[in-house]
């Protein structure tokens, strides 16, 4: 069905954005299946000792060894010494210190071994509460489920796209996963509803609106004529972040580009994953019929 | 005029932002500028900006209590005696602005102790670590003006104490403090209070005296009654402390965090550079992109800067890194309801509507967006803050600042993109009339 008060169609090709999605997540989701993430002292416990001290590696590392310290990683710029251990107790710590004479302490994280598990089951349990919650806001705000599960399968999407990368860094960059980029991948759920619903909010709209109009053709115009504010909107995060990420502190570094991340991610899949996915739920479920 | 009376207001709430979002000691020429500080019965407020740990420095520390050895009915009593232990001891070594928090999960009893500002956090905790002491001591050879030298040990320690409770006396009605001893501390004690009748015994808590009651009668049963004029508040926290030295809880450090001054002071700034350009930016596309209208959008996200900092010093809110960042994305996401308006606007004055006409239908239709798209933000916030503290959620204070600072910042976004620019924008119209 034609109808001249639409220009542009970009829903035909829904079956392309599915295809750039499946090519940007797979990489992603092979490095997950192999490597997994690189998690932190916060998932593992462990200790991170940040030192400034003028001894050689090599004497470091002997001091460590006759402490009975092992060293998982080690790291050195200018003299600042970044060490992962084993969790230490406070008197081994001590120990440890007391024979680098002039180790000047800049950060020192310790977490016992039980915490790591807590974390990560009390991270799913986050993600799986935010997520139903949301479903439930959708589900009764669009009054369907259609739309709720359309949203959060965006919002997975988003999510995939997020570990798959930082999978990659970690294997390739050494790039860890801790406290707070689970903080990121809940933010970055967040958002990508946020931009998702505005998307949808045009949807039930233009229903409302055209009711006579195809089902495809509501969306394709939902998605154009949202497509403005959606680029625009994403473009002033990613300046925030973008200079965040470029000269903020060395501390947030990996949580700014995370939330960078998944902003993008989180725009594509608003106008070219969750409507798309609207359309592929329609057509499905006609053809059953 | 109800858009003058708008305009009114938001000039009011901006100027009293300004006033206390004000530094302290802001020298201006001959005038020394500087927020006030709020004293309103129990309402005070320094107007201080509170910097977490992160910021400024310090040690936190996550201790862990080993429940292995006492009864399960006692255990939230052992923990709370342990923290106010704590508590005790961070107040003597002097840390300015301490937070001692209990943590019960499940079968786990934990105690987060934050120490901002603390240089030398090995010393700090060596003091937190140890296990109170309560001693009995006794002074054999009175003295007109006694002071420690005088005192000795008898032997009588808090191990020898079963049970410390608040009672009342049959008499007056009095709250007073009863001791039960165990069967071995009851001897003790009664061969203590034979020798010591009418004269005091001092009981001292890590070297501290608690209390030194005077010796009625020789007491053998192992069960002896303080009574003072005490109030009942005052005995139950004597009960909490004599508790604390009565049950040496077995402490762990589980987590631990150091951060040197310095590091943090780089991120601070680091991080202020960082948000000033990003936010020049925005306005800068802002501008580019809706002209004038960019502009007054702009004049919005300042005044919703300013509100938030006054926020963040009433509440107080302690801020951190990943604070910071909940606060500059909610910039983000400030902006965004004003461009959803702005592109809406567009369209309605593409229809052929009239500038004003387009302004208040622009506003009417976006908000349903707005508000669908910020209560879905508003639940994560929620689930990240877990105010409700459920066992099965975080509930670490890095998460939790993100969250509230976030949560925050969507709420007074909605306030300062819907309302205020609004009206701006009205009075900005009428204007141009």
């Amino acid at each position: 069905m034609s109808n001249k008060l639409t220009i542009l169609q970009p829903m035909r090709y829904w079956w392309l954005y599915f295809a750039i999605s499946v090519i940007v997540i797979i990489p992603g989701i092979y490095s997950l299946v192999i490597w997994g993430l690189k998690p932190s002292i916060d998932f593992t416990g462990g200790s991170t000792i940040v030192w400034h001290t003028l001894i050689e590696e090599s004497a470091l590392r002997d001091i460590a060894k006759s402490n009975n310290i092992t060293i998982r990683e080690l790291s050195n710029l200018n003299d600042t010494y970044t060490l992962t251990t084993n969790h230490l107790t406070k008197d081994a710590y001590q120990q440890f210190k007391a024979k680098v004479i002039d180790a000047k302490e800049l950060t020192y994280d310790t977490v016992g071994p039980s915490l790591g598990a807590e974390l990560i089951q009390k991270t799913f349990a986050a993600v799986a509460l935010a997520a139903t919650l949301i479903l439930l806001y959708i589900a009764y705000r669009f009054k369907s489920l259609k739309f709720g599960v359309s949203a959060i399968l965006a919002m997975l999407h988003d999510s995939l796209v997020l570990l798959g990368i930082f999978s990659l860094l970690g294997h390739f960059r050494g790039v860890e996963v801790d406290t707070l980029f689970v903080t990121a991948v809940l933010t970055i759920l967040s958002f990508s509803v946020h931009d998702t619903i505005v998307v949808y909010d045009r949807i039930r709209e233009l229903k409302k609106k055209h009711g006579y109009l195809d089902f495809d053709e509501i969306i394709n115009r939902a998605v154009v004529e949202t497509m403005g504010r959606s680029i625009n909107n994403s473009l002033t995060i990613i300046f925030m972040l973008l200079a965040m990420y470029l000269m903020g502190g060395e501390t947030t570094h990996w949580f700014i580009f995370a939330l960078l991340i998944g902003t993008i991610s989180g725009t594509y899949s608003s106008t070219f994953t969750a409507a798309p996915l609207l359309i592929a739920w329609d057509k499905f479920s006609h053809r059953k019929k | 005029m109800k858009l003058r009376r708008n305009i009114f207001f938001i000039v009011i709430l901006t100027a009293l932002a300004l006033v206390i979002d004000a530094p302290k000691n802001f020298k201006l020429a001959n005038f020394t500028l500087a927020s006030p500080t709020i004293n309103i019965g129990s309402f005070k407020r320094d107007l201080n900006i509170r910097q977490g740990l992160d910021l400024q420095g310090g040690t936190e520390v996550t201790l862990e209590a080993n429940m292995k050895d006492i009864v399960a009915s006692d255990r939230s009593d052992a923990l709370d005696s342990a923290k106010e232990i704590i508590a005790r001891r961070v107040d003597l070594y002097g840390v300015a602005e301490p937070s001692i928090k209990t943590v019960v999960s499940q079968d786990t009893y934990r105690i987060l102790v934050a120490l901002p500002g603390v240089t030398n956090p090995e010393e700090a905790l060596a003091l937190i670590g140890q296990t109170a002491s309560l001693d009995f001591y006794e002074m054999p050879v009175a003295t007109d003006s006694p002071t420690y030298a005088d005192l000795r040990p008898t032997g009588l320690t808090g191990k020898d104490l079963k049970k410390t409770s608040v009672g009342f006396n049959s008499q007056n009605g009095k709250p007073e403090i009863k001791l039960e001893f165990t069967e071995d501390g009851g001897k003790k004690f009664g061969e203590i209070t034979s020798r010591n009748i009418d004269k005091p015994v001092w009981i001292l808590l890590d070297g501290q005296i608690l209390t030194a009651p005077t010796v009625q009668q020789a007491i053998m049963d192992g069960k002896a009654v303080i009574n003072g004029e005490y109030t009942t508040q005052e005995a139950k926290n004597m009960v909490i402390t004599l508790n604390a030295g009565a049950l040496p809880v077995p402490i762990n450090i589980i987590k631990q965090q150091n951060i040197a001054p310095t590091l943090g002071e780089t991120s601070v700034t680091d991080s202020l550079k960082a948000g000033a350009v990003g936010l020049a930016l925005v306005a800068l596309f802002m501008i580019m992109n809706y002209g004038w209208l960019g502009l007054i959008a702009d004049l919005g996200l300042v005044i919703y800067g300013l509100l938030t900092l006054a926020v963040y010093k009433i509440v107080p809110i302690t801020i951190t890194l990943p604070g910071l960042a909940g606060f500059i994305l909610s910039i983000g996401m400030a902006v965004d309801s004003n461009i959803l308006v702005f592109e809406r606007m567009k369209e309605e004055s593409r229809k052929g509507n009239d500038w004003l006409g387009s302004m208040e239908l622009g506003f009417g239709k976006a908000w349903d967006s707005i508000k669908d798209a910020n209560i879905a933000t508003l639940i994560t916030t929620f689930v990240l803050f877990n105010p409700f503290d459920w066992n099965f959620l975080n509930s670490s204070g890095m998460v939790r600042g993100f969250a509230l600072t976030l949560f925050l910042g969507i709420a007074i976004s909605l306030f300062t993109g819907i309302f205020i620019t609004r009206n701006l924008l009205r009075a900005f119209f009428i204007k141009k009339l």
